[in-house]
């Protein structure tokens, strides 16, 4: 069996007078029709390894040492010298190996038609196909990925297609030519988890017709698992273990690994729950209905459609469903952000009006919010001793052991204090977000995706801590998320939202052992599983 | 797209209306034209009497209504000073502007547009650089005192070019070369910095990695989304030009609208005034109108929004 791409000892670093090494001597192979996953966290050094493979690197990185050959053409050898031109390069890009990218949404022209683009990218390598010719090959490929309608389709701009279907039409561009090598890098990161298992699903569709061997970049061992035959772990810009999916799964022989793989959400439910009866309920909320009012249309859309939620003090009620259902609507609705239309908000025994400005500053106090993103969720400007005392400033009870002592709540210590969150990692700005939302002392908190943008080894100290918090001081949690695997190792209860409506709420033991409504089984199947069903297409024969 | 521009039609309206309006309580609270118009020596009674078959005896909101009357009718009066149709005078002077803002407006802006490009094909740290002193250095020197160093290199030391009128395309060089490098570096610090915001986007990484030249990646897909935010700045920029040439046209003895207007603002001619206003408003909202419409066919995600 020949082999597709072979890196041999890479080392990739920073420009500049004191460089950084980002990779620092990586092997890896892939052979023809296989499939590897390079699995690792953020900074692991996994894609700057394949982006260097077609001369992609960021600009302020390159290359310092080590080989890269693609389809037996030596593309890089440091020692002798050898580099490939651009134009090597361009003749390579797209037809022997192509990229499918993470985000579908940036990952398009938004000026141009999608078919236009997945025109241009077939007329790349085949430049004597008119216009024409290309425009019908292009509505060919995107009817072979699966977009229905495709000639009508093809007319329209990107912000008109979903996520999904982008990302479909990114597998469209990317198979055009029928690559030696499909290269995902984290293809479906941005997207739900059942929209998520079709994307694999048609990944490993086309590669069963085009026989192109796949390299699969991603966090998560599970779609590693589902996905790949081989296995690469990458940590801090080097390769930790190599081998067989199954086998390194199994009998995993670095540490590395199993913590990776202890970090995974455990697939059981947290042991025991923090509820505290006697107190009021942290939340009761009544039949929300959430409208918005869309320019140029007379019906506003109702995003959420009569949901009620209870939640009591020191229970974790989860909200999970795909991207549009409600989830983030509800949330805001009970914070008062996007007043709810119809329905009542009760928070920590406490009636509340439906807009934020109708609510008195001691109501606003009893719910606070906890964003999903770490990285903009602070002001950059501010020290963490700030940020975290603005709260109190706002309401004149600031004094600095106050805000120690909620510092050494979330487990940071005082040498943290003057930093700015640029000086923080993502886990650690996410505690400085958790210890601003619990400065007021909040009965209830909503935690918005509040882990879905940090590694795992990350979320699972991020997830312990809140429920440490939520013990000590009886909190309620709203936990909206999209993630099953965190839902059910921090929920007590979980809230399955379909088209603004609940389809199904039951304890979380039930839910994953024994769910009862059609689209909650869709949700759990599709999440994928260390052992979970094998997705990869069959190696083509040598 | 026709209600859009039915919307704009009406915004105009409503500008045009404010224009005059503000226009009209200024120029009554400086006072009365009689006083500027007639000699030294005139007697009270003579300023009196020119006063009042001006008008400015009647009440205010006669005169007012008045003033919006002749808006309606296109009739603005006569000029005070030369006994002339105001609005003919403004309209003798308005193409002088046109061309000058037009010229400077497209070669400060087709530079900006080549000098971009030429900056990212090639990627050149020194080009940039150079290009970055030389505008900063332009920037800093107002356009007046930039327009007499043109003249005293171009029309006084090497006698090239003309330094005064509007007489053949030879006078047009250097007011429209005073106005198109303030325009120029205006632009290309604009767009060099949008097309750099490209540079990093996805959609461009997609593009190389499916093995399009750079290039063609510059012209076909990071030019089309850099220029977006700069048509929405030229449109008000080129507005403002129209009515703003003022002090090259002085410099220059430019027969143009902005000196018209200044001479007539210091005298009182409000006729002048009054017309003079009201062109430039409409040039302002049908200019920008223009590229919104533009930018609309470009972009059609803001047609939708």
């Amino acid at each position: 069996m020949s082999t597709v791409l072979r890196i041999e000892n890479l080392r990739i670093e920073t420009d500049g007078d004191t460089p950084r090494t980002l990779v620092d001597g990586v092997s890896l192979r892939v052979d023809r029709g296989e499939s590897l996953g390079v699995v690792g966290e953020s900074g692991s050094g996994k894609s700057l390894t394949v982006l260097a493979a077609l001369g992609l690197l960021p600009v302020g990185t390159r290359v310092t040492g080590g080989r890269i050959v693609l389809d037996d053409r030596v593309l890089v050898d440091v020692e002798a010298d050898v580099w490939a031109g651009e134009r090597e390069l361009r003749a390579l890009r797209g037809r022997t190996a192509a990229m499918v990218f993470q985000d579908p949404m940036s990952s398009l022209d938004p000026l141009r038609a999608v078919g236009a683009q997945v025109a241009s990218a077939v007329r790349v390598h085949a430049p004597r196909l008119g216009r024409r010719a290309a425009r019908e090959r292009a509505i060919e490929l995107l009817t072979s990925v699966g977009v229905r309608d495709a000639a009508d389709r093809a007319a329209t701009r990107p912000h008109q297609w979903s996520g999904g279907m982008r990302q479909r039409a990114m597998i469209a561009m990317a198979i055009a030519h029928d690559p030696l090598l499909l290269i995902a890098d984290e293809p479906t990161t941005a997207l739900d988890v059942t929209v998520q298992a079709q994307v694999m699903d048609l990944l490993a569709e086309v590669r069963e017709r085009t026989g192109s061997a796949l390299v699969l970049i991603t966090h998560d061992l599970g779609l590693v698992a589902e996905n790949s035959d081989r296995l690469t772990v990458m940590h801090h810009g080097r390769v930790v273990e190599t081998g067989a999916t199954r086998a390194v799964l199994a009998a995993p022989a670095e540490d590395y690994t199993r913590r990776l793989m202890a970090a995974m959400p455990a697939e059981q439910e947290r042991a025991t729950p923090a509820v505290r009866t006697g107190e009021a309920d942290a939340l009761v909320a009544d039949n929300i209905v959430v409208d918005y009012r869309v320019s140029g249309r007379k019906t506003p859309v109702r995003a959420v459609d009569g949901v009620s939620v209870r939640i009591m003090a020191g229970e974790t009620v989860a909200v999970v469903g795909e991207s549009g259902c409600g989830k983030s609507s509800l949330a805001k609705a009970v914070l008062g952000i996007q007043p709810a239309s119809a329905g009542t908000v009760v928070v920590g025994g406490v009636p509340v009006r439906a807009e934020l400005t109708g609510r008195s500053a001691a109501q606003r106090e009893l719910a606070q919010i906890v964003f999903q993103d770490p990285y903009s969720a602070l002001d950059p400007r501010l020290t963490v001793h700030e940020l975290v005392a603005e709260p109190l400033r706002i309401r004149r009870a600031y004094n600095s052991a106050a805000v120690a002592t909620l510092l050494a709540d979330v487990g940071l210590d005082e040498s943290y204090a003057k930093r700015l969150p640029g000086q923080l990692s993502g886990g650690q700005r996410q505690r400085v977000g958790i210890a601003r939302a619990l400065a007021l002392r909040p009965k209830l908190l909503v935690l918005d995706e509040p882990v879905s943008a940090l590694d795992v080894s990350i979320q699972a100290q991020v997830l312990t801590l809140l429920d440490t918090l939520q013990r000590e001081h009886g909190l309620g949690y709203l936990f909206i998320s999209h993630d099953l695997g965190v839902v059910r190792s921090i929920a007590d209860r979980v809230i399955v939202m379909q088209h603004g409506r609940v389809v199904e709420e039951a304890p979380t033991a039930q839910i994953f052992s024994d769910p009862q409504h059609p689209f909650t089984r869709q949700l759990l199947a599709a999440v994928p599983r260390l052992d979970g069903p094998r997705r990869t297409a069959r190696p083509a024969a040598a | 797209m026709l209600l859009f521009i039915a919307r704009r039609l009406a915004l105009a309206v409503t500008t045009v209306l404010a224009v005059v309006t503000i226009a009209f309580v200024l120029g009554r609270a400086t006072g009365e034209p009689g006083a500027l118009l007639l000699p030294d020596n005139a007697t009270q009674a003579d300023i009196q009497a020119l006063n009042s078959s001006l008008g400015f005896d009647r009440p205010l909101l006669v005169q007012y209504l008045d003033t919006l009357v002749g808006l309606v009718t296109g009739d603005f009066g006569d000029s005070y000073r030369l006994r002339e149709s105001a609005l003919g005078l403004v309209l003798e002077r308005v193409p002088a502007t046109i061309e000058l803002a037009f010229w400077a407006f497209v070669i400060g802006l087709a530079l900006a547009v080549v000098a971009a490009l030429t900056i990212q094909l090639t990627g050149s740290r020194v080009l940039r650089a150079i290009v970055g002193w030389a505008g900063a250095l332009r920037q800093s020197v107002p356009d007046f005192f930039f327009a007499l160093l043109l003249v005293l290199v171009f029309s006084v030391l090497l006698g090239a070019l003309p330094s005064l009128g509007r007489t053949s395309y030879a006078s047009l060089v250097l007011p429209v070369a005073t106005l198109a490098t303030g325009q120029f570096v205006m632009y290309l610090r604009l767009l060099d910095a949008a097309l750099s915001e490209q540079a990093g986007q996805d959609y461009v990484r997609t593009a190389i990695a499916q093995g399009q030249r750079r290039s063609t990646v510059l012209f076909t897909r990071m030019l089309p989304n850099a220029i977006v935010p700069v048509l929405g700045m030229a449109g008000l920029n080129l507005g403002g030009l129209l009515g703003g040439t003022v002090v090259v046209e002085v410099v220059f003895a430019w027969p143009g609208l902005g000196k018209l207007l200044t001479d007539a603002v210091s005298q009182r001619d409000f006729p002048i005034v009054q017309a003079g206003l009201v062109f430039v408003a409409l040039a302002f909202v049908i200019v920008n109108t223009a590229v919104d419409v533009l930018v609309r066919r470009i972009d059609t995600r803001t047609a939708a929004a």
